[in-house]
């Protein structure tokens, strides 16, 4: 098992090499080079070749790359163009509500699309199955940030139900510890901020959970159909067992392996969808930073974030491999 | 034990019941003639009556994949309404522009916006859907941007099917034919796809557009690029399993070439699923398209209409004339709805497992 | 009489309307072993699975069943599905072909079994491990309680199918329904499992349904025998009456087109003309006509009616008297 884990995680170097050096290409190809990613358009010719030495933008291009692995490596990711801070500054700052945010968004998802995946399955043909067929299919039809918008409408603006944007409220005054807001609220006793945090996680974590439930949804009904139709659901069946017993350890315990693995793929996905969500909300993670970014040509931000995001990706994919390995016995030999 | 009297036969018709005399208690007295006792003509006028009778099960005609495919689609709702959809939506683009009232880049009723009263004029006779917010005929707008709207899809989609199935093809032959070393050419490509799919789509896309520049094309390249990981993945898993499979080995068995297996078996076989990936994609580019264009890499030119960039124009302005987003907005959602349902009806006919 | 069938008759209904059990009549005795045979397609696994309601959408537009199950006093065909979940498993249980594809593969054996004894004795998880132990040993399995813990994958395909009959005899049911046990393993392993029916049912009292297509394990196991051809039974006798004197030109047919060690080499088989596509429906006369020898007018005027009495037969044109 542990070699299995090793020989994974060996695996990811030269996926994340090859990452690095397609990052590295591409932001000397940028038109102008990557100064003027840095000056933007205003750099006088003497300023852009003082940058160039600087950078060290006219010794051999395998140097260049070797110190652009080195400060990559050191956490040193740059400096943003719009706010002048380090780039890893900016997102260890807003991470934690991102997080909070996709989080809860995937809790919800899957806390309601798995019993829907498996009702639906279950009474084949029926309205909820239909209902659910059809519902999973829209949801991916509609853009989120138009879903943002309309949630927002109707749930902030018109009914007022929940606030329009943000994390928290300005008039109050919370103590930050791990910039989880309703963590940081429940650790120093603040319920009252940790109240008004999780009022403002509301409608974006809904938005953001839609086009992830649709997803699940779809792929347990799939999937506990055709565990429905297997052998040992029905020697289960012909043991008399209880619809429960029958369901909880035949039927779900075959059924969820896709969905797991399923759950890592969505997490590029809710990625995307958090920096279009969040920009409506202006709700302050790195979704909203990334927007901006892309809106300001903060080339160093969207680097940093493309590594970043990359690591994550692979990290998430690995523990899911690893999760598969413990929950499908046949999987363990290896 | 009375004889069971069958109510329906094979064929659901109801059966007239014969009247049936209670079973012998002895058994009858045992005739030994048969068919050795019969004529040759009787013989053959025996057998003719029995075919007859035997033969109305005899309905099966092999059917093609496809053929029985297609069979399936037409029955089914969501596909014929998938279908019917897309038919309108391209009618739309491709025609209704030349129907339409006014031009869609004319401004000549600015006069009657004025954004600082938060006045856009609604639908009246003249304007259908009213005015947009730098005065251009809404209605106009709408269709044409259909067309837009269809390219973009359309052309991301071609983009991401060429290059992918490319790549894909050249792994997944690699892998079949190539031995050893084939295996591992395969096994490079596919890193490299994986890094790919590494990235959220939308930051590929977003790389792609900073280094094109704002503008449609980017808009298309960058939504192609997305899916081209996909087709690759697609094309390449849908070969190897084909490669595989015992027909494959039975074909090869029986001396037919290998380009021939390939071209005239594999191929075909493994287009299905491309086929229906391609439908799919074509919703989802046109909604990664819109986002784009949300994030502000689409078009910065407002004058030629898209419905990606309509919409956020309109979104903006929400609460001032709400219809300015529903239109486009309905216009996007309906459209990759219309091909959704088909392409998971096709999916669904082509699937062999479900064939009966 | 522990189990009563009568006129069983299952009707599918998909695109078209296919009558796949067309009135299915025997009885099973308490400690008897029945066997029901026949080709591919007769019925005999629809049969079955429509005794314990294990057909898919059974008793629903889709699938009909007609008929009678009278399994001690109470009609199988009409209870509800409380009823038939009590049932399964403590007084009728199934094994099925596939020994592989019947087992859960994510759940270690040890607990496949011991679900049973939870579920029907009310045992204990512990006490039910322990039980499940003593009975994989009891069905012929080496080191059982290394076993306990072991997935299906990891077990042979004779194993595999003796801790399915572990599953189905824990709760000593009264009746055991064996649909092609053996028909998915080795020959060895075959002759391995049926003498481990055998002993099972006979030490526990158990009365067995035997499904199979293979007249051999049928002459080793069965007290008395059922043909089954296009879904009704042709001939019905005890085991010594069939084999010793068959009457039916089907059964006549299989029993003749069975090689012999003691024919000349070089002797021709001798199978049955024709194939089961060639087939009447049972309204119109004898379903088998198409292919018999002896067919004659009679044959196609309409169903055959059962005759004879303890060794029946549904012929009119029988090759000899039983």
């Amino acid at each position: 098992m542990l070699r299995y884990v090793v020989r994974r995680l060996l695996q990811l170097i030269p996926t994340l090499l090859g990452l690095s050096l397609i990052l590295f290409i591409w932001l000397h190809r940028l038109p102008g080079g990557p100064e003027t990613a840095i000056l933007g358009e205003r750099g006088t010719p003497e300023s852009r070749a003082q940058l160039r030495h600087d950078l060290g933008l006219d010794q051999p291009l395998w140097i260049q790359y070797g110190r652009f692995m080195r400060r990559m490596l050191t956490g040193d990711l740059g400096v943003s163009i719009s706010t002048h801070r380090p780039v890893v500054t900016e997102f260890a700052e807003r991470f934690p509500g991102t997080v909070e945010l996709t989080v809860s968004a995937l809790l919800l998802a899957i806390g309601l699309g798995i019993p829907l995946g498996y009702l639906a399955a279950r009474r084949r043909g029926s309205m909820v199955d239909h209902g659910s067929v059809a519902g999973s299919l829209l949801g991916v039809c509609v853009p989120i940030f138009v879903l943002a918008y309309l949630v927002k409408e109707v749930f902030a603006v018109k009914l007022g139900w929940f606030p329009a944007a943000g994390r928290q409220d300005v008039t109050i005054d919370a103590t930050r510890v791990t910039n989880f807001y309703i963590l940081d609220g429940i650790l120093t006793g603040e319920w009252d901020a940790a109240a008004d945090a999780l009022k403002h996680l509301v409608l974006p974590a809904v938005t953001l959970a839609t086009i992830p439930l649709a997803i699940i949804v779809r792929m347990t009904r799939a999937s506990v159909l055709e565990v429905l139709g297997e052998d040992y659901v029905r020697t289960a069946q012909a043991k008399g067992l209880t619809e429960n017993t029958v369901r909880r350890r035949h039927v779900m315990r075959n059924a969820l392996l896709p969905v797991v693995t399923t759950i890592g793929l969505l997490t590029g996905g809710l990625l995307s969808g958090a920096v279009l969500t969040e920009t409506v909300y202006a709700f302050t993670g790195i979704g909203q930073f990334i927007a901006e970014s892309i809106d300001h040509r903060d080339y160093p931000v969207l680097m940093g974030f493309i590594m970043f995001i990359a690591i994550i990706y692979v990290t998430v994919n690995l523990l899911v491999d690893l999760s598969y390995g413990l929950i499908d016995p046949r999987v363990r030999v290896r | 034990m009375t004889e069971p009297t069958p109510m329906l036969t094979p064929e659901g018709q109801p059966a007239a019941s014969p009247d049936l005399e209670p079973p012998p208690l002895q058994a009858p007295e045992v005739r030994t003639r048969g068919w050795q006792a019969l004529t040759p003509r009787g013989r053959k006028q025996r057998l003719d009556r029995l075919a007859e009778l035997a033969a109305v099960h005899a309905d099966e005609k092999g059917r093609s994949l496809w053929a029985e495919a297609f069979r399936r689609l037409r029955r089914n709702p969501a596909a014929v309404i998938g279908a019917v959809i897309l038919l309108l939506f391209v009618l739309v683009a491709l025609i209704g522009p030349f129907f339409v009232p006014y031009s869609p880049t004319s401004t000549e009723w600015a006069d009657q916006v004025k954004e600082g009263q938060n006045i856009i004029p609604g639908p009246s006779a003249e304007h259908w859907f009213g005015l947009d917010h730098n005065g251009r005929d809404e209605f106009s707008r709408v269709i044409v941007g259909a067309r837009q709207t269809l390219l973009v899809g359309v052309v991301a989609t071609t983009l991401g099917l060429t290059v992918g199935c490319l790549i894909g093809g050249l792994a997944g032959a690699a892998y079949g034919l190539g031995g050893r070393r084939g295996r591992q050419i395969d096994n490079f490509m596919m890193r490299i796809i994986d890094m790919l799919l590494a990235m959220p789509s939308l930051l590929l896309a977003v790389s792609v557009a900073a280094l094109l520049g704002p503008s449609l094309i980017t808009v298309m390249i960058a939504v192609g690029v997305i899916s081209v990981p996909v087709f690759a993945r697609l094309l390449r898993g849908s070969m190897i399993s084909q490669a595989h499979a015992e027909y494959v080995t039975a074909a090869t068995a029986l001396g037919v070439r290998r380009g021939k297996v390939a071209i005239g078996h594999v191929l075909p076989n493994s287009l299905a699923p491309v086929l229906v990936q391609a439908t799919l994609t074509l919703a989802t580019a046109i909604i990664e398209a819109a986002a784009l264009s949300f994030l502000g890499l689409g078009n910065p030119d407002p004058a030629v209409p898209e419905w990606g960039v309509m919409l956020t124009d309109a979104l903006t302005r929400l609460e001032v004339a709400p219809r300015l987003t529903v239109y486009p907005a309905i216009g996007i959602i309906i459209t990759a709805f219309g091909f959704t349902l088909l392409g998971e009806a096709m999916r669904e006919s082509l699937d062999p497992k479900l064939r009966r | 009489m522990l189990l009563e069938v009568e006129d069983l008759a299952v009707t599918f209904r998909d695109d078209r309307e296919v009558r796949a059990v067309d009135g299915v009549s025997f009885a099973v005795d308490a400690r008897e072993v029945v066997g029901l045979v026949g080709e591919s397609g007769c019925g005999k696994s629809v049969t079955s699975l429509a005794l314990i309601g294990l057909l898919a959408n059974q008793n629903t537009r889709r699938v009909r069943v007609e008929g009678r199950a009278s399994f001690d006093g109470l009609d199988l065909l009409r209870a509800d599905a409380r009823t038939l979940r009590d049932i399964r498993g403590r007084e009728i249980a199934m094994i099925f072909q596939d020994p592989l594809s019947s087992l859960n593969p994510v759940v270690p054996i040890g607990v496949q079994v011991a679900e049973v004894l939870i579920r029907h004795r009310g045992a204990s998880k512990p006490e039910a491990m322990r039980r499940a132990a003593e009975l994989l040993e009891r069905v012929g399995i080496p080191d059982p309680t290394r076993r306990l813990k072991e997935y299906a994958h990891q077990l042979s395909g004779g194993m595999q199918q003796r801790a399915l009959i572990a599953m189905a005899v824990a709760c000593r049911p009264r009746l055991l329904i064996a649909d092609e046990p053996t028909t998915a393993l080795d020959v060895t392993i075959q002759a391995q499992i049926l003498e481990l029916l055998k002993e099972l049912v006979r030490e526990d009292g158990t009365a067995m349904i035997m499904i199979t297509h293979d007249l051999g394990v049928v002459a080793g196991l069965c007290d008395s025998v059922n043909v089954l051809y296009a879904g009704r039974v042709v001939e019905s006798a005890g085991r010594h009456s069939l084999f010793g004197r068959p009457v039916h030109p089907y059964t006549v047919g299989l029993l003749r087109s069975i090689p012999r060690l003691d024919e000349d080499r070089g002797a021709r088989l001798t199978p049955i003309r024709g194939s089961v596509r060639d087939v009447l429906p049972w309204a119109q006369g004898c379903a088998f006509a198409p292919r018999c020898d002896r067919a004659i007018e009679e044959c196609l005027a309409g169903p055959p009616p059962l005759a004879g009495v303890a060794h029946t037969y549904r012929c009119v044109n029988p090759e000899a008297l039983p």
